[in-house]
């Protein structure tokens, strides 16, 4: 099982943004259907890596990307 | 048939054959014309590739159109210097994002400043805010549009709300003082809105340098996008969660509340967005940024001295606006004594393939400034693309009207 994290948002236009800064700073994400079971906020979140969880969860904050918080993931 | 009535009729021919296709457009005060080709590239795209609902669905071609919706806040952010693009919201035009920063903001007793040289998409929502309790203050201008700095200084008041200005007029393309006006509101702790409808894409728009708060934008005119684009950036200091939404509904986003959602920039852009007419801005803008504003503005301010020295030559031609180059945009604006400003309009498109704005152009403040209320003037706007012989043209064709 891979073990993955994802970022949730309260808007898609910070999900989108967040792809663009996440990308950047050369780190790998991808934008997936928000899990139902962590959020029905919005649509999309961003799955990246675990093991990568303080890279990104820092190189969101210094971007001032708002987040609606960070969760492991593990899913195919 | 007499052999006059052919020589007439193959005359008239030839001059069609010859004047065929000639367009000259003046107008792109309101709006540019041609785009670039990677505008229509880029909506052509949207529409082939990335057909999705931006930001509705989580799959490829939502995510796409967001994408593309996504790209055009960078684009218009590093146009504007602005630091957070989520604080740009995306509008249908210059006109809803005003409407946005005026009724979100003003309420029943405050007070609003503006000056005498407003378009009606700032002074008709303010007429009924007035009407709704608010107090309005238009500062006159003088004769030539330019703006009094110390009539405006003993206007804001403290506690004055909002100070409304335009960065240049659509009439004589006289710029405003902004950076002053911003200092002059801050001062006196107003919020300062600012109207670049003219501006935005041709000239320099520092929205953190200049002190703006609210800055509301045209899409389809200097950023060079297509119709049904615009957009207002909301600055740090304004306070979003009290500013009322024109309109509310979906936005994808804390579907599960009744509430529209204080998150920006969802809380002003409910129902889904112009996904291919904001991929067409984003190219646009990009276009600009390629060239440079600065570039941009030096080859429109070229056509529209060439313009205005050849007007102020030509017989019985009334120019109008300030005579400096650096205070001014390419906008010129002028009347033909003895002659309608709607005659001179008709013949120069139909007889000189001439295509310009004649009459009030939703300004009619202005034109009271300058003493051409309510017949107008003629105006010529000069785009991006406009050559030469173009310029010489429009010129040669003015002559020829204000001579019989």
């Amino acid at each position: 099982m891979n073990s993955y994290g994802v970022v949730l948002f309260h808007t898609t236009a910070a999900a989108l943004r967040s792809e663009k800064v996440i990308e950047r700073a050369g780190l790998t994400a991808k934008l997936i259907p928000t899990p139902r079971h962590l959020s029905s906020d919005c649509g999309i979140a961003l799955r990246f890596g675990w093991p990568e969880r303080e890279k990104v969860d820092m190189t969101l904050k210094q971007a001032n990307v708002p987040l609606a918080g960070i969760h492991p993931f593990d899913a195919p | 048939m007499s052999i006059q009535y052919l020589l007439l009729s193959v005359f008239i021919c030839v001059h069609l054959w010859l004047k065929r296709g000639v367009v000259i457009y003046l107008d792109n005060a309101a709006t540019s014309w041609p785009k670039p080709p990677e505008v229509l590239r880029a909506m052509t795209d949207f529409m082939e590739r990335r057909g999705g609902n931006p930001g509705r669905s989580g799959h490829q071609l939502s995510i796409d159109a967001g994408r593309a919706v996504y790209d055009a806040r960078e684009a218009v952010a590093e146009l504007f210097h602005v630091a957070d693009p989520l604080r740009i919201i995306f509008t249908l035009n210059a006109t809803h994002a005003l409407n946005i920063a005026l009724h979100g903001i003003v309420r029943a007793g405050d007070s609003v400043v503006t000056t005498g040289i407003e378009h009606n998409s700032v002074m008709r929502p303010l007429k009924a805010l007035q009407k709704g309790g608010a107090q309005v203050t238009a500062v006159p201008c003088r004769a030539d549009t330019t703006l009094d700095l110390e009539a405006m200084a003993r206007a804001i008041k403290p506690g004055t709300r909002l100070v409304a200005a335009t960065h240049a007029s659509n009439v004589t393309g006289a710029l405003m003082p902004v950076a002053e006006i911003g200092r002059q509101a801050h001062a006196s702790g107003a919020l300062f809105l600012v109207d670049a409808a003219q501006t935005g894409g041709c000239v320099p728009l520092d929205v953190t340098a200049l002190g703006i708060d609210l800055l509301a934008f045209s899409g389809h005119k200097g950023l060079l996008g297509p119709a049904g684009t615009g957009g207002l950036v909301i600055g740090p200091n304004v306070d979003t969660a009290a500013m009322e939404p024109l309109l509310r509904g979906g936005t994808g986003s804390r579907s599960e509340f009744y509430e529209q959602p204080e998150d920006l920039p969802d809380r002003f852009e409910s129902g889904t967005p112009n996904g291919p007419g904001l991929a067409g801005l984003a190219a646009g803008v990009r276009h600009v940024l390629g060239l440079g504003v600065e570039n941009i503005r030096a080859r429109e301010l070229e056509s529209a001295d060439t313009l205005r020295r050849g007007l102020a030559a030509a017989r019985g031609v009334r120019l109008y606006g300030p005579p400096d180059t650096a205070g001014r945009i390419a906008v010129v604006s002028f009347t033909i004594d003895g002659r309608s400003v709607s005659e001179a309009g008709l013949r120069l498109d139909e007889e000189f393939g001439v295509m310009c704005r004649v009459g009030l152009h939703c300004a009619p403040s202005a034109h009271r400034t300058l003493g051409t209320f309510p017949e107008g003037t003629i105006r010529f706007a000069p785009g991006l693309m406009a050559a030469k012989a173009d310029i010489a043209a429009a010129l040669r064709a003015v002559e020829t009207i204000a001579q019989g």
